[in-house]
């Protein structure tokens, strides 16, 4: 059993106050709040060990470096890679799909299928429709049933040799629904399709064995898994890695640089130009010690009577409807209220000092399969309370009754 | 009355609320009569995109001066479009381009109007001065 207030603590953000009501933060879906650890770890970079990595023979650049790569080590035995260097520092998931879809270009052709899912951010349809553009693939989309689930009939129907890369997300940002990618991604390889995970929101709530998904390209960001904003990983097995040619020219990723010719570094730098976000690139590994420290079980306890709680006591509101109803998902609740804009609901529960997400969310193509603008989205975290939920219910009552 | 005149008003108006909730709920009895955009000009082309909730607008000139109609999906931003259009409707074409939008702060709205604000009344007062703009240069 966790200690809530225990470690509500950790997090200085949570005792703010918002319009003057103590501050309600169900927007984990779009951001985690940080622990002092990991602020901490980003300050005392700058404070003590502060030089550009992988370059300087002098003490500092070599601290640094040394903990820039044990954040890595951290990072490939929380997501069991088999090698160091097939984790990748980027700046976040949208950067990692961006690398693959751009670096994919020359082994795609005319008449290749890229397939993504209907539940996909827009991050993880926009890069493959340019890689579509650039090369004359076509996109090709599995499809949901009203419960926000990927239809996997439709996903066998659809496989064919044609389909060169599978792209989906492990967990629906707008939805929570949890797909099946174990079989997502063995079907793929058995069409010799390339599987690519989006991991950003499975990642808060879960620990990816990417060895045993056997997923040919995992990413995410640090800022959803109580990191900070502006780091991100992408795994890539390393035969794919090795393959792929690099994403950006610049230093750190070459061996050798004539006006001729240049020859690339070996994996990872291969993949990681220019100087990186090295504060940050630490702090990620601080805060998935922090997470693994609390422990993913009991994150997932708490987060499950989080959501049983929610839905029951929002769905005794009249007229409320819950977008998402597969009974495999995580702690995210999209809803609407007959008659009401989520807009009008997010701007007077804001006033209530409740924080959650309203609009579409960057799934467009999911609000237009309801027909709907936008929802109103909670999504909690390990370290939100019954109680806080009491307070947002009768936040959204309140709204209701204003706004009808 | 001249449009700072009305923006005075409308102040005044909201100077007798104490909290944001009456504030809010003054906001929606304001958005009930709103003047309506006549259902021909809600097309696509005249929304105005704001990310969350969408605002069409439309203005036509009767004896020189600019009258302005309007629609939102949501609530709250109808509203405020009713503010705004309380304050401009009716109103010279120079005197909407040399109008400002100060008021809005003064009632304790600022925050609706910011440019980081995703409900669209940034772009439908940008879109209220080209009418005025566009009206003046036909004058």
């Amino acid at each position: 059993m966790l200690d809530i207030q225990k470690i509500r603590a950790d997090f200085p953000i949570l005792n703010c106050t918002v319009n003057g009501k103590p501050l309600i933060y169900f927007d984990n879906g779009a951001t985690s709040q940080k622990p002092q650890v990991v602020i901490d770890a980003i300050s005392n970079y700058y404070k003590e060990i502060n030089a550009n990595i992988h370059r300087g023979v002098h003490t500092l650049s070599q601290l640094a470096t040394d903990a820039y790569e044990v954040s890595r080590g951290k990072v490939q035995q929380h997501i069991n890679a088999k090698h160091s260097h097939e984790v990748i520092f980027t700046s976040g998931t949208t950067q990692g799909i961006n690398l693959v879809a751009s670096s994919f270009t020359a082994l795609i052709k005319a008449g290749d299928e890229i397939m993504v899912s209907a539940l996909e951010h827009h991050s993880n349809i926009v890069p493959w429709q340019f890689l579509c553009e650039r090369t004359g693939a076509t996109l090709v989309v599995i499809p949901m049933n009203d419960k926000g689930e990927l239809i996997m009939e439709e996903y066998d129907r659809l496989l064919s040799e044609k389909t060169k890369i599978v792209a989906v997300n492990h967990i629906s940002n707008a939805l929570g629904t949890i797909n099946p990618i174990e079989e997502i991604i063995a079907k793929a390889h058995h069409v010799g399709a390339a599987v690519l995970i989006d991991g950003a929101q499975a990642t808060p709530h879960l620990r990816p064995d990417v060895q045993a998904l056997d997923c040919d390209f995992y990413v995410f960001s640090g800022h959803k898994i109580c990191g900070p904003t502006g780091v991100g990983i992408l795994y890539g097995k390393e035969a794919w890695l090795n393959q792929l040619p690099p994403y950006m020219g610049g230093g750190e990723m070459i061996k050798e640089v004539t006006f001729e010719k240049t020859t690339y570094a070996d994996l990872p730098h291969k993949f990681e130009a220019g100087t990186p976000n090295i504060a940050d690139g630490i702090a990620l590994g601080t805060a998935i010690d922090y997470l693994n420290g609390i422990g993913f079980e009991n994150i997932q306890k708490q987060e499950k009577e989080l959501l049983a709680y929610a839905t029951a006591k929002l769905l005794e509101i009249e007229g409320l409807k819950i977008y998402g109803t597969s009974e495999n998902k995580t702690s995210v609740v999209s809803f609407n209220i007959e008659g009401i804009h989520p807009y009008d609901i997010g701007t007077i529960i804001d006033k209530l000092g409740v924080a959650v997400r309203t609009g579409h969310h960057c799934t467009q193509p999911i609000m237009n399969y309801f027909n709907i603008p936008g929802t109103v989205r909670a999504s909690f975290s390990f370290y939100n309370t019954k109680e806080e939920i009491d307070i947002f219910v009768d936040s959204v009552k309140k709204a209701k009754t204003m706004l009808s | 009355m001249t449009i700072k005149e009305i923006q005075e008003e409308i102040v005044d108006e909201f100077s007798m609320f104490d909290d944001w909730m009456q504030r809010y709920e003054y906001i929606i009895e304001l958005g009930k009569s709103l003047p309506l955009i006549d259902e021909k000009y809600k097309t696509d082309e005249n929304i105005i995109k704001g990310c969350q909730s969408k605002v069409w607008v439309h203005a036509e000139e009767q004896d020189g001066k600019v009258v302005f109609t309007a629609d939102s999906d949501a609530i709250l931003t109808k509203g405020i479009i009713a503010i705004l259009i309380r304050a401009f409707s009716n109103q010279s074409p120079q005197a909407i381009l040399d109008a400002d939008t100060q008021f809005i702060d003064e009632i304790g709205l600022k925050e609706h109007l910011s440019p980081t604000r995703a409900n669209g009344l940034v772009s439908m007062i940008k879109q209220i001065k080209m009418y005025a703009l566009a009206f003046q240069a036909k004058q």
